[in-house]
């Protein structure tokens, strides 16, 4: 049997355990923990630390893996074990807190260092009244004209099947090229 | 949507720049900083906004009113703190033109011939621009951009490109810290945007930054071009700092003899898989129909 897998990756709190639970088959092997930092807490309760999970079976001869990082620095050790092998990642940014914008960009930067793949970036929480917009946040975070950045509700399935598949189209453009 | 945040996250000089390179048209209000308590997503402690400071107003991505909280920001009183008014003529005027708007005013103080049509323009202008040159400074305070929001059409509203208030911005940054931040890497290389010579239209550069640009190739890094120019890595620095923010070099990595791309990024260090092209096409399909 063949297994390819993604990477979902970006700051703390920025939605990809929720963008995994979105469109997992399984219930999605979590490693989060209870937060013991105080201001973190105040975010949320409990935090990845090791890794996300999350599956989608094509047939008996395909599985595509779903991988998600711990948003937190001091577990970045993680990050470039994640990245062996990946087909591309997609780097999730929280669209209504611009304190983690200079973060989610040294992420998407350190990601593209690891390996060449292709990557979209997705502005999650989108359906929040506070969220930039995309064409804000790509000034904002300097991304590149040829690079999709994509609006996103993490809890909403319709939304994360549309970044996957951005990627996917990326992942065969690159292919193609 | 309000466009909203906190300077100290997202600077005076990258917000100018986000609204030049968008186009936007609207007002972005700067408060005072009130200590909510609460922590924000990064563990800093969270401000709200307080008494607004400043109010700057955009048109189609160009700079046309700013105003610092508790002053009036009214002709007379721009007139006067320019000279072209004294501070009796002000206190006439004020007291007999209570009621009249500025536009009104400005063509009854140029047919009596106290001013001309250009000191009303070109003392408008410097006001706005001290204005934004002060907050260029504010590393802290809530802020929030409205679309669509101008001031009223009684103001006189003059238009001045924000390219090179970015620059004159940049300029008068003085925390070395926050340029090496941005760019800690000199062995970056600069590159032209598309359309350059758009541009560098109207563009008003100093000696030293004409000499940065007369070198921007993607064969030399920085550090290459402040050797050339005898300048100092806090120098260089400011200098690309402000011509990369107006949008008119861009950083690239330079080309290795090999062909390879060099600079501070890490080379890649994990390989792509070899995947066909028949599994991406069935990841397609399968996503498609979840």
């Amino acid at each position: 049997m063949q297994t390819v897998k993604m990477v979902i990756t970006g700051p703390f709190s920025s939605g990809k355990t929720e963008f995994i639970r979105s469109i997992s088959e399984i219930d999605v092997v979590t490693t989060e923990r209870g937060i013991s930092s105080e201001a973190e807490r105040a975010v949320k309760e409990s935090t990845t630390v090791a890794m996300d999970f999350g599956r989608i079976t094509v047939d008996d001869d395909l599985v595509l893996y779903l991988f998600g990082t711990p948003g937190q620095r001091r577990f970045d050790f993680m990050w470039e074990i994640l990245a062996e092998g990946m087909l591309g990642f997609v780097v999730m940014v929280d669209s209504t807190k611009p304190e983690t914008f200079r973060e989610a960009k040294s992420i998407l930067e350190t990601f593209r260092a690891y390996a060449p793949t292709p990557y979209v970036v997705a502005a999650n929480k989108q359906d929040m009244k506070d969220a930039w917009n995309t064409d804000d946040l790509r000034i904002a975070l300097r991304i590149e004209e040829g690079v999709k950045l994509l609006p996103c509700v993490a809890s909403d399935k319709e939304s994360v099947k549309t970044v996957l598949l951005e990627l996917l189209y990326s992942i065969l453009e690159e292919m193609d090229s | 949507m309000p466009l909203q945040g906190n300077l100290r996250d997202f600077s005076t000089t990258q917000l100018l720049n986000l609204i030049n390179l968008a186009g936007k048209t609207g007002t972005l209000s700067i408060f005072e900083s009130i200590r909510s308590g609460e922590k924000d997503a990064i563990g800093a402690e969270k401000m709200v906004a307080g008494k607004e400071r400043a109010r700057v107003s955009f048109k189609m991505g160009k700079l046309i009113s700013a105003i610092l909280g508790g002053q009036d920001g009214n002709l007379v009183s721009v007139l006067n703190k320019a000279g072209k008014l004294s501070d009796e003529q002000a206190r006439i005027i004020r007291e007999r033109a209570k009621n009249t708007s500025d536009k009104a005013l400005a063509l009854l103080l140029i047919n009596a011939n106290y001013v001309t049509q250009r000191d009303v323009v070109s003392s408008i202008q410097q006001h706005t621009l001290d204005v934004v040159y002060n907050l260029l400074s504010w590393d802290e305070g809530p802020f929030r951009f409205e679309d669509n929001i101008l001031p009223s059409s009684d103001r006189i509203l003059v238009p001045i490109d924000l390219e090179n208030v970015i620059i004159e911005g940049a300029r008068r940054i003085k925390e070395i810290e926050q340029l090496t931040s941005h760019l800690p890497n000199l062995d970056m290389a600069l590159k032209f945007p598309e359309n350059p010579r758009e541009k560098f239209k109207g563009i008003h550069l100093s000696v030293e930054e004409w000499r940065v640009v007369s070198f921007v190739n993607p064969k030399n890094t920085i550090r290459q071009i402040a050797k050339a120019n005898n300048m100092s890595e806090v120098e260089i620095r400011r200098i690309v700092y402000g011509l990369e923010q107006a949008g008119l070099v861009e950083l690239i990595k330079p080309p290795t003899p090999d062909g390879a791309v060099s600079g501070g990024m890490k080379r890649p260090t994990t390989r792509a898989p070899q995947v066909q092209r028949t599994v991406v096409t069935k990841l397609i399909d399968r996503i498609r129909n979840i």
